[in-house]
């Protein structure tokens, strides 16, 4: 071996160290990259949100003054569930293919990655709900000021929910029971968020201040953005053990 | 004393067998004279009459539900730090005992509302809270079990307790937080509002649960002790092996 | 000075059975321990238990005279690990995949160094196409460009000949002769005889 290929190679070793942003966006350029190559899963995320708060009015009665009243509820509960339905993708392939493996062992901290993979799955699932949003509230009839709280809360309240439900859904790898088991796991953990995030847009529809929700979603979010990357890295942890 | 000689499962086994039997007998004592002071001494409520009475229930085993969740989350973060096998036998053999509590609690609750409130359920947040810890309960059993590998459900699960202890403080202050239907708390360490008897009732009820909660857990992590241990050379060597 | 790695009474049990206990030994610069023993005796899992994938029961790991705990990132960065899976993404080309495994391990790469150990291992004129069209053989090749590119001082190797026919054998003998030369160190566990033309050679026997 040449002198030069060894200085090369000793150059290299010592040039290559971790980071927390490196982590970040190593995961967040990979994945939507993937999701860029693999549209239909976004596509499919905000069709089944659309579907479902479609349902509603179809089966409970179209009158524009109780559209009005459940408007925001339902929003609300089309785009959990929608969010809820995309988890199962966040984790999975990486598990089975072994990039969990390699990112564990990676100088990375997980909390970088963790956090990484968390806003891109938010981008191509919680933010698209968000846009759409207000075109699923004109067809409940719902005033433009209550639309405009409407998507403030899920823009405020999706990345909780893309933090609680990754958590889960790496809790869940290799687990039996599957899609129940993360329902079972990750439903009752949204229960917070859904009554804040509905409260904030049913407060505006019936002109109270929606801040004291927004505040409380908010909170939230910050706490979640604290504690849950941490929580997600130990999850992918204990999944490859 | 060395408290890891009673870490290590084998000797943990027999200790909890001598002391179960004693949890429960306490527990029978303190329920009959809570019982009796609950439902024969104490006096009628002046505004809810006798319907009150499902207090001496109610209340105990929602303390309970909550109290025993922070023990198993507890149980949970020694699992996660210093990877104790008995910290993780202990958590799972709580959870049921503490799904119990909350069911109690919901159940009790609920046959209160129906003559007080007019309603069997109100989605108040204190109800809604003490539900969302039912299933808490349930995801945790169902996540430290659905494993090939128990020592991957007891971190698994240990992880998920943890995450939601957030709703512990949420059932708590969800009467002071939220003006709701559930009445605030009658109990606080400024003084009470409730008569003197209803209140020691009310206390010798909590104590014989949190006797039954320990006689339970200890019963129950025997079982799951013997379960995992059973290649072990001193389970084949019990008398109860033969 | 003390030995790169340095393992130290590892013991591993999985479910209630006893894996293997016991289990110590060093490995210097320039040197490589094959792994052997029959199916099922715990290989594998002494691997993963070096590298910091499964938590070990008993014993300890020193990286560089320290213990692999007080620095993880340390080690990780030092280690590189080739499982039986092979962290590939379907949807990425060879290319992007060598890129992406490459700022997993802390280290950057250009496009002419990609292209050059890419052609190394013979995949100069399929490395843009998705991974899904490549055989087997042609996915354990891209492992291969990413070891020549990966700056571990460790390699740890599970089984690195799956897969690989003749001429890609001697493409892995020939990189991990170069790896040893270089003062780096490796472990693998194989059931073939490995014998690269520089560094030392030691066995553990696993029973």
């Amino acid at each position: 071996m040449s002198g030069e290929a060894v200085s090369a190679t000793t150059a290299r070793r010592e040039q290559a160290r971790g980071s927390f942003a490196g982590g970040f966006s190593w995961a967040m350029a990979r994945d939507l990259r993937l999701a860029w190559r693999h549209p239909d899963e976004a596509v499919l995320t905000v069709a089944f949100f659309a579907l479902v708060a479609s349902l509603f009015p179809l089966g409970i009665g179209a009158e524009p003054q109780l559209l009005v009243r459940i408007g925001p509820g339902v929003i609300w509960v089309a785009a959990l569930l929608a969010a809820f339905l995309a988890l199962p993708g966040l984790f999975a392939a990486d598990y089975v293919d072994g990039s969990l493996e390699q990112m564990t062992l990676s100088p990375h901290p997980a909390l970088g990655w963790a956090a990484g993979k968390i806003a891109a799955h938010w981008i191509v699932s919680g933010l698209p709900l968000t846009l759409l949003s207000p075109l699923i509230g004109l067809q409940y009839g719902l005033a433009p000021d209550t639309l405009a709280i409407q998507a403030l809360s899920l823009l405020v309240g999706t990345p909780v929910l893309s933090l609680l439900g990754g958590a889960c859904a790496a809790l869940a790898l290799g687990a039996r029971g599957g899609g129940m088991l993360l329902a079972l796991l990750a439903l009752p953990l949204f229960v917070p968020v859904l009554i804040f995030g509905a409260g904030a847009a049913e407060a505006q529809a019936t002109g109270l201040s929606p801040a004291p929700h927004l505040s409380l979603l908010t909170a939230g979010l910050i706490a979640a953005l604290v504690g849950l990357p941490w929580a997600v890295g130990a999850a992918v942890k204990i999944a490859v053990d | 004393m060395n408290w890891f000689y009673f870490a290590s499962p084998a000797t943990f086994y027999g200790l909890a067998g001598r002391m179960a039997p004693w949890f429960f007998v306490t527990a029978a004592i303190l329920a009959a004279w809570g019982l009796y002071l609950g439902l024969g001494v104490a006096p009628t409520d002046a505004q809810q009459g006798e319907v009150y009475r499902v207090i001496f229930i109610h209340v105990p085993t929602a303390w309970m539900s909550m109290f025993l969740y922070f023990v198993m989350a507890c149980y949970c973060g020694l699992t996660l730090v210093f990877n104790t096998r008995l910290s993780a036998m202990m958590a799972r053999a709580i959870a049921p005992t503490g799904a119990l509590m909350t069911f109690v609690a919901l159940w009790t609750g609920s046959f209160w509302g129906r003559p007080t409130w007019g309603t069997y359920w109100v989605w108040d947040a204190r109800l809604t809270s003490e539900l969302v810890l039912l299933f808490l309960y349930f995801g945790y059993m169902a996540l430290a079990n659905a494993f090939e590998d128990p020592r991957r459900g007891d971190r698994a699960s240990a992880l998920l307790a943890i995450i939601g202890v957030v709703n512990l403080p949420i059932i708590y202050f969800s009467v002071q937080w939220w003006n709701t239907l559930h009445q605030g708390s009658s109990v606080s360490f400024k003084g009470t509002s409730m008569h003197v008897t209803m209140l020691t009732g009310m206390l010798v009820m909590s104590a014989a649960a949190w006797m039954y909660a320990i006689g339970a857990t200890l019963v129950r992590v025997r079982s799951v002790i013997l379960e995992r241990e059973r290649r072990a050379q001193w389970v084949r060597n019990l008398p109860e092996a033969a | 000075m003390p030995e790169v790695l340095q393992v130290r009474d590892l013991a591993c049990r999985r479910g209630p059975a006893l894996l293997f206990s016991g289990i110590s030994f060093e490995v210097a610069g320039g040197e490589l321990l094959c792994v052997r023993g029959p199916n099922g005796c715990g290989k594998t899992t002494l691997l993963r238990c070096v590298t910091g994938l499964t938590r070990p029961d008993e014993g300890t790991v020193l990286w560089h005279g320290e213990p692999s705990q007080t620095d993880p990132e340390r080690m990780r960065a030092g280690t590189a690990f080739s499982g039986h899976l092979p962290g590939l993404k379907d949807d990425l080309s060879a290319d992007e995949n060598l890129e992406f495994m490459l700022r997993l391990r802390g280290a950057r790469s250009t496009p002419e160094e990609r292209r050059e150990a890419l052609a190394a291992v013979g995949l100069e004129k399929r490395r843009r196409i998705p991974a899904r069209r490549l055989s087997a053989g042609q996915r354990r090749r891209i492992g291969l460009a990413r070891l020549a590119l990966d700056p571990a001082e460790l390699w740890v190797l599970d089984e690195p000949l799956t897969a690989l026919d003749d001429a890609g054998q001697a493409l892995f003998i020939d990189l991990l002769a170069r790896h040893l030369e270089g003062g780096g160190l490796a472990l693998a566990a194989t059931h073939h005889r490995l014998a690269p033309a520089s560094g030392v050679v030691r066995e553990l026997r696993l029973a």
